[in-house]
């Protein structure tokens, strides 16, 4: 039975882990396909598969959404030559990729992709691990994503990788904190005084059954979100990258799929990020701000619609939908924006997010204090 | 440009005027130790430099402690060239020296052999190279816009600006079937005339160009992160401008009000009513507003010259058979997109001139890199290097 049981979470982390790694691939064919929308551009549109391509007018369209694309490009990344350079530290070299790819696809264990209620009427959960910590778990392997930065920057032992490596260390680590800070008063809203607390991301989403965080707590939403954008390296924060002035950042040595595992460890993070703020600020898996779905539902007399197999699969899909609205959210606003200079991003972070989540703790525990003691 | 210094004597650099860089430096150096720095090569292939110019830079961390610029990679001799060839064999060279703004360039060498010769020109033909160096000065501001924004991180304005450069690059493709090293005019007149398309064409794009700067602007211009990035940074002086013979963009974003088309009013330019953009803050962000306006006061240039055209024959008459030029020294100066372009051709009598230099923005504008980028970050000092607006084959020639 245990067997069996380890054999079934293998079996799934498996699934889960594919389901994952499509989705960076696909992000990838997101952001070009958008960019290329935002610039007046076509994007690729080329690429093809022998068999399906010829399906009449389904395959065009697909090729036409170069739905194929990501599969070329992981090709791409397979066979270029694997140059390590000779003057690199070899070890940390090639540790660094891996270190920038395995803790974005862990923290993703931790994530619930949706919830229904089973015949006999037991909440069911949609997720590989319902740990009790799971925020504190995706932060902290989040944060070791820091030393893939560092590490390839300054195992590259060349002089714009050490640059990027540089301005990797301190932009993650100042951005964590206030990453960090605006998302304790979801903690205090969610653990009364007295109960005993938790920081499982299930709980999170249940408590916001009809009113999501984002309403009740817009500016931690505010500074999570800048925070993230920040903490997944993304533009106007891409300070370790920035490629018209570090030429590549912390992997301008990188080739191959070395290269590969950053790029799609990037994505990854950006998918967790963007998982992580549909959880804790936009309501994880409720479809609706401001009414319990599952009431909703209950009244309209179309209360099969949140149980069973149905449940879940609407459960999911609203989800998904909101991943997918924060990943074109990510995209979007880097091909809009200029990026911010490296002491500008320093400044936002210390001078102005982290007072800002500070002062936005301390008046949402005192709101908090005031409405458990006086409502 | 080159200089040779010892690393220990150097001290520590000038600021300029930032409160947090001037509160950062000294900071780091507070700590006892030698100060230690290191050299990281700008270039020759660099997204930053838009083509082969090499920048040694001496960083202390993200510091610029000094920044030598070592141009020459794309050296093509064009002055010697000059010297080898007759008047009209030389004109394919001016279209190649600043590929952006060829047709400025053209009108230079041109310009300078019908005034050695007191050649008159037509007044069309005046007018018809007025309304290509506009568009073409317009298409170079466009590609300068798209580069620097991309610099500073943001892609999307290239493409955005390449998609409009394009419908330039058509008219002038149709008016003489080259779209980037155009070599268009002649000695006495141009290649060809226009035609109704053309001028029809000019119209449309005036009318679609208009509302496109303003979508600019909301896009670029208004982004509060741009500002950041460029108000204040790199300043340039006016002291500093005249000193390294800045022009162009550069000496009108430090304030001072010089463009040869009004002040040495050449070709047609005295016949239009257009104003010379200026700013006072001598940062980078002035050097931008003063192209974003000229954009603007191209388009009435051109919407002008389109309908005040005269008509008559594009060509002098009784143009000698060989430009011979009398014995003598001759200078001609345009207003090119990047700033004073000027030829200076010494004249022997003979079909060949004895010595033809090229007096190019672009030198001028770099030489004073070195100086103002002291003590700059390295993002700003790209930064500063966009605003410049540099094209590499115009340093080296």
């Amino acid at each position: 039975m245990d067997w069996l049981d380890l054999l079934i979470r293998v079996a799934l982390g498996l699934v889960v882990i594919s389901v994952v790694m499509g989705v960076c691939m696909y992000s990838v064919l997101a952001e070009r396909k958008v960019s290329a929308w935002i610039q007046g551009r076509v994007g690729p549109n080329r690429t093809s598969l022998p068999i399906i391509a010829a399906i009449p007018v389904v395959g065009r369209f697909l090729t036409r959404l170069g739905i194929f694309q990501p599969l070329a490009d992981g090709g791409k990344f397979l066979f270029k030559e694997d140059v390590i350079p000779a003057h690199v530290n070899k070890i940390y070299f090639v540790l660094a990729p891996i270190i920038a790819f395995v803790p974005a696809l862990v923290t993703i264990s931790v994530v619930p992709f949706g919830q229904y209620f089973d015949a006999a009427g037991a909440v069911k959960t949609l997720i590989l691990a319902n740990v009790d910590v799971g925020l504190l778990f995706i932060f902290a392997f989040a944060s070791l994503g820091v030393y893939a930065l560092v590490l390839s920057g300054w195992a590259s032992n060349s002089k714009y990788p050490f640059l990027g490596g540089v301005r990797a260390s301190a932009q993650l680590v100042s951005y964590e904190l206030a990453m960090g800070l605006a998302v304790l008063p979801v903690f205090i809203w969610i653990n009364g005084p007295g109960a005993s607390g938790s920081l499982s991301l299930v709980r999170i989403v249940e408590a916001q059954h009809n009113w999501w965080f984002v309403l009740t707590q817009p500016l931690s939403a505010l500074v999570f979100v800048i925070a993230l954008f920040a903490e997944t390296n993304r533009l106007p924060f891409d300070m370790p990258e920035s490629e018209t002035d570090l030429v590549g950042g912390y992997h301008t040595e990188y080739s191959s799929f070395k290269f590969g595992f950053f790029f799609v460890g990037e994505y990854a993070n950006m998918t967790v990020g963007a998982c992580v703020i549909t959880l804790v600020f936009f309501g994880g898996w409720h479809p609706l701000p401001g009414f319990d779905w599952i009431e909703v539902a209950g009244m309209t007399g179309w209360a099969w619609l949140a149980t069973g197999i149905p449940g879940a699969l609407i459960a999911f899909a609203t989800f998904a939908a909101k991943v997918v609205f924060f990943l074109f959210f990510f995209i979007w606003v880097r091909w809009t924006v200029p990026r911010f200079r490296y002491d500008q991003v320093m400044s936002i972070g210390w001078r102005r997010l982290l007072p800002l989540a500070i002062a936005n703790l301390i008046v949402c525990a005192l709101g908090i204090a005031a409405i458990d003691r006086f409502l | 440009m080159t200089r040779t210094t010892i690393r220990s004597e150097r001290t520590i650099p000038v600021l300029h005027h930032s409160r947090d860089r001037a509160a950062v430096l000294p900071a780091q150096h507070s700590t006892g130790g030698p100060r230690e720095t290191f050299t990281i090569n700008l270039g020759p292939q660099h997204p930053a430099t838009h083509g082969v110019l090499r920048v040694k830079m001496e960083m202390d961390g993200e510091y610029i402690v000094n920044a030598e610029p070592v141009p020459g990679y794309i050296h093509r001799m064009h002055e010697k060239m000059g010297e080898n060839r007759d008047v009209t064999q030389y004109i394919p060279n001016t279209s190649r020296v600043d590929y952006l703004s060829a047709m400025n360039y053209t009108h230079a060498w041109v310009a300078v052999v019908e005034q050695a010769l007191k050649i008159q020109v037509p007044q069309r033909t005046e007018y018809i190279r007025v309304i290509t160096s506009e568009l073409n000065r317009i298409s170079s501001h466009l590609i300068w816009w798209g580069a620097f924004v991309m610099d500073l991180g943001g892609m999307t304005p290239m493409l955005y600006g390449l998609d409009d450069r394009e419908k330039i690059l058509d008219l002038l493709e149709g008016l003489c079937g080259a779209r980037l090293t155009y070599c268009y005019y002649r000695v006495g007149g141009l290649t060809n005339d226009v035609d109704q398309q053309f001028l029809d064409g000019c119209r449309a794009f005036v009318k679609h160009m208009r509302p496109q700067l303003k979508m600019y602007k909301a896009l670029t211009t208004d982004n509060i992160i741009l500002q950041k990035r460029l108000k204040d940074i790199g300043p340039i002086s006016q002291e500093m401008c005249r000193k390294y013979g800045a022009t162009g963009a550069v000496a009108r974003g430090s304030g001072i009000n010089y463009d040869v088309r009004k002040n040495e009013s050449y070709g047609a330019y005295k016949d239009f009513d257009f104003e010379i953009p200026v700013y006072p803050q001598c940062d980078c962000w002035a050097r931008y507003m003063v192209r974003m306006d000229e954009m603007e006061q191209s388009l009435r240039i051109i919407e002008q010259a389109v309908d005040k055209l005269p008509e008559g024959p594009f060509m002098a008459d009784k143009l000698p058979r060989a430009f011979k030029m009398p014995p003598g020294d001759y200078y001609y100066a345009v207003e090119a997109a990047r700033g004073r372009f000027s030829f200076r051709v010494v004249s022997t009598g003979k079909e060949i001139p004895y010595r033809v230099k090229l007096r190019s923005p672009c030198f001028s504008n770099l030489s004073l890199f070195e100086e103002a980028s002291r003590g700059m970050l390295l993002a700003d000092a790209l930064a500063l290097m966009g605003s410049l607006d540099l094209v590499i084959p115009d340093i080296d020639r």
